[in-house]
This record gives C-alpha cells, sequence and structure tokens, in this order.
C-alpha cells in the first residue's frame, strides 16, 4: 500500500515538474510618490508677530490661515503637516525639522501683515546651489531654490487668476532657508480698492478662504506639474 | 644733649619737607590751572556747514514691493561715517513723512551712528572693502511697523542706499542700541551680515 502511495505521489511531482507556459509576471506599479504638504503658521505663544488694525494679533491670523487651507487640501485627498495648530511657541529650527521630516513637496510659511496690498510672496534670497550629500543648516534651501521659484510661479498665477494683487520677492527667510523642499512664505495683506482703502483687512474671513482657495488650486497644479518629481530629490 | 649729626639730620629733614610742601603747591595749582582751561565751553571755532550734495537714496515702495533710487541734494559731510548718517537720515525722514510710499516712524534721529571699518577676512585684491555697521535707536525699532514685506525693505533700502553713495562698503550689519537683536520688528532678520550688492535694485530683479 505505501509503496502503491509512494509511486502516486512521485508520478504527480513529475506531472508538476512538467514545464507548462505560464504568463511571465507583470511588474508591480511604480508606487506614487507621497504628496505632503508642510503649512507652518509663523508665530504662536509668546511670539505673537504684528499687531493688525482690527485688534487680532498675526499669530491668530496665520493659524486660522493654515487651519483653512489645511481643510481644503485635506478634502482634494493631499496629505498636510502642520508645523503648529494652536496657540504654541516653535522656534524657526523646529519648523524646519518638521518640513525636512514629512519629505515635503511644498512647504508654505504662512504671515500676515498691515502695510501694503494684497498677496507677498517670497522665496528666499540665497543662491541656487547643486545638491550635495551633506547641507549647511543654514543653507539648506539652496538646492530648492529654482523650483521654490518655480512654486511662486505657480501660487502667483492661481492668486491674479483670482483677481488678488500679488507681489513677489526674493528675501533672507530665517527658517525657510533651512527647509528642504520648495518652499515660499506667503504674507497677506489687507486688500485695497484703486483709492488704496482697505475693503479688507487681513484676518476677513471671506479674504482669506479667498486666498486659502487660490492656494490650494496652485497646489494641485503643482501637483499635477511633471517636473514637480524632480524637486523632491534635487 | 643731643649729638652733633642728629641736629644735621634733622635740619636736612625739615629742609626736605619743605621743599616737597612747596612743590605739591605748584603742582596743585598747575593741575588746577589745566582743569579750567579744560571746561571752557565757549565756542572757539565757527561750525562748518558742508556743502549740499547731490546723493542717491534708495526708497521703498510697500505697494509694489520695490526699491527705487532718487535724487536729493542734502549737506554731506567730508568723513565717510558722517557721511552714512546723514544720507541714512535723509531716507528715513522720507519714510516718516506723511505721504510716504513706506511709511515708518522715527525719522532721521533713529539712526544712531554708522561705524565704518575694513571688511574681516577680506582678499587683498579687495582690501578697499568694508564694513558699515549701522547702529539704530531702541524706538525706531519698537515702532517700526511688523511684516516680512516692510521690514525687509527698511533693511534693504538701507543696505542699498550706503552702496549708493559709500561704493566701497559691501557689508552691512545692524544693531539696535549698541546690541545685537534678532529681528528688526520680529521678520527681517538682523543678526546676519547683509551684502550691499544683493540689495541693489537692478531692472526686474525686486529685493
Amino acid at each position: 500500500m505505501k509503496l502503491l502511495f509512494g509511486l502516486a505521489f512521485s508520478l504527480s511531482c513529475t506531472a508538476q515538474q512538467t514545464p507548462t507556459p505560464v504568463p511571465a509576471p507583470q511588474p508591480p506599479p511604480p508606487p506614487t510618490p507621497r504628496f505632503v504638504v508642510v503649512l507652518d503658521a509663523a508665530h504662536g505663544g509668546d511670539d505673537s508677530g504684528a499687531h493688525l488694525d482690527s485688534g487680532q494679533l498675526e499669530k491668530s491670523a496665520n493659524l486660522a490661515l493654515n487651519i483653512r487651507l489645511r481643510s481644503l487640501l485635506t478634502a482634494r485627498g493631499i496629505q498636510v503637516i502642520t508645523t503648529r495648530e494652536s496657540d504654541i511657541s516653535i522656534d524657526l529650527d523646529r519648523r524646519a525639522e518638521v518640513a525636512n521630516h514629512a519629505n515635503a513637496a511644498v512647504c508654505l510659511s504662512l504671515h500676515a501683515s498691515e502695510n501694503g496690498s494684497g498677496v507677498h510672496l517670497f522665496a528666499s534670497s540665497l543662491a541656487p546651489a547643486q545638491p550635495t550629500r551633506f547641507l549647511a543648516w543654514k543653507t539648506a534651501q539652496s538646492p530648492w531654490i529654482t523650483r521654490s521659484l518655480a512654486l511662486a510661479g505657480a501660487v502667483n498665477s492661481a492668486l491674479t487668476h483670482a483677481g488678488f494683487n500679488v507681489t513677489l520677492g526674493r528675501i533672507p527667510l530665517p527658517g525657510v532657508e533651512s527647509m528642504t523642499c520648495p518652499a515660499l512664505a506667503l504674507e497677506i495683506s489687507p486688500q485695497r480698492d484703486s483709492d488704496n482703502t482697505i475693503t479688507a483687512e487681513p484676518d476677513n474671513p471671506d479674504y482669506q478662504a479667498r486666498v486659502a482657495a487660490s492656494i490650494a488650486a496652485a497646489v494641485l497644479e503643482w501637483r499635477s506639474d511633471p517636473t514637480r518629481t524632480e524637486a523632491r530629490q534635487p | 644733649m643731643i649729638p652733633r649729626y642728629q641736629k644735621i639730620l634733622l635740619a636736612l629733614l625739615l629742609i626736605a619737607s619743605l621743599g616737597m610742601g612747596i612743590k605739591l603747591w605748584q603742582l596743585r595749582d598747575h593741575a588746577h590751572k589745566s582743569l579750567l582751561a579744560g571746561e571752557s565751553t565757549a565756542p572757539t571755532k565757527a561750525p562748518e556747514i558742508a556743502p549740499a550734495e547731490q546723493a542717491t537714496l534708495v526708497a521703498a515702495n510697500d505697494l509694489d514691493n520695490s526699491l527705487v533710487p532718487q535724487m536729493h541734494s542734502l549737506p554731506l559731510p567730508a568723513d565717510p561715517g558722517a557721511r552714512a548718517r546723514a544720507v541714512l537720515g535723509k531716507l528715513l525722514d522720507l519714510y516718516a513723512a506723511p505721504d510716504s510710499t513706506h511709511p515708518v516712524p522715527g525719522g532721521a534721529t533713529s539712526v544712531d551712528q554708522v561705524f565704518l571699518m575694513p571688511v574681516p577676512g577680506a582678499r587683498p585684491s579687495n582690501s578697499s572693502a568694508q564694513l558699515a555697521v549701522v547702529n539704530l535707536t531702541g524706538s525706531f525699532a519698537a515702532s517700526h511697523p511688523s511684516g516680512l514685506e516692510t521690514e525687509s525693505l527698511t533693511v534693504l533700502s538701507i543696505c542699498a542706499t550706503i552702496r549708493a553713495n559709500l561704493p566701497n562698503v559691501t557689508e552691512v550689519r545692524f544693531l539696535v542700541d549698541g546690541q545685537q537683536r534678532p529681528t528688526l520688528a520680529g521678520h527681517a532678520d538682523l543678526t546676519r551680515t547683509y551684502l550691499t550688492a544683493d540689495a541693489t535694485p537692478t531692472e526686474g530683479n525686486r529685493p
């Protein structure tokens, strides 16, 4: 009996080893790179920032815009990491650490001011540099400058399309200059009419909602930009 | 009976005491006269008014985030440090004016001093390069509007104005009441050294 079972088992094994046409396995699709947006509401805690004419402090206006923008982006399926969600004090290095750990595709530092008009977009004034294995902390933004300027162009386009007065500039930006991602500082100023009269303060909810919607549109456009992925590993 | 040698010694000591007393009186008199001469506050020389010269002030505009060179005629001292203080004072007077395009209170008195010194570690080929240390008053920093744009424009317009009038100045550092301060009013970094070449407005390249 055992002999019969052994014979049958060896025959079945022989049959299984017979080569049969099997379709070649398809390689798994490349993983979609994570698209993370880091929102940094500037100031907080003891650092109140500017005093707005409405009586509100800049740190509160920044946090309000931060929350609006986070909601809009999350609703569009974008992963958002914020440096603060409440009125707490965080130093600039810690904010950059959060952004760098996230390996973000977009980093936005949010500010508000009573001076000027419309929305001010700032990229760092650091000179573009080739990426190296080790980056100096204070100038880690250098290899991303070109992509930061491209991001500024996308945000500027979206804001201008929505009818906002936008000014662009390059200035020293402590904190942002330690971020290893396409990074901008965005400052909301009062909305003014042609007579230079203020029509909306920087903390006006409707004004902030419209600005946030334009930024969200710019981020979506940035996500679909085929050259954008080059920015993640310059 | 006092020995003779002791009498001679006593006489010598008396003569020495008298001599020292006379010398002390003369020194005191001399010091008193010197003191009186030093305390004289009467003007002995009429102040010289520097001749008016053309100076370039690189003025900021908050509405379009621009730096625009303007020519102004103002008295400029010969000393480079005083010259730098004069042009910056005029620039801040423009900002304090009611119709300013970059309103900042304070005016000319907001620039306490400007020190000029060789750039530390400058190459021999650029040995004439100078570092300007601008000492602002605490009241100016305290009253400066807070914001990324407005603070940056103030700092960059100061750097550009210094470069326009003192081309040898390649770097600028800022102090407030003689002390280093992290930011001007919460945003513009005052701990770094600014390169004047980076602040100079160029066509199509805003700060």
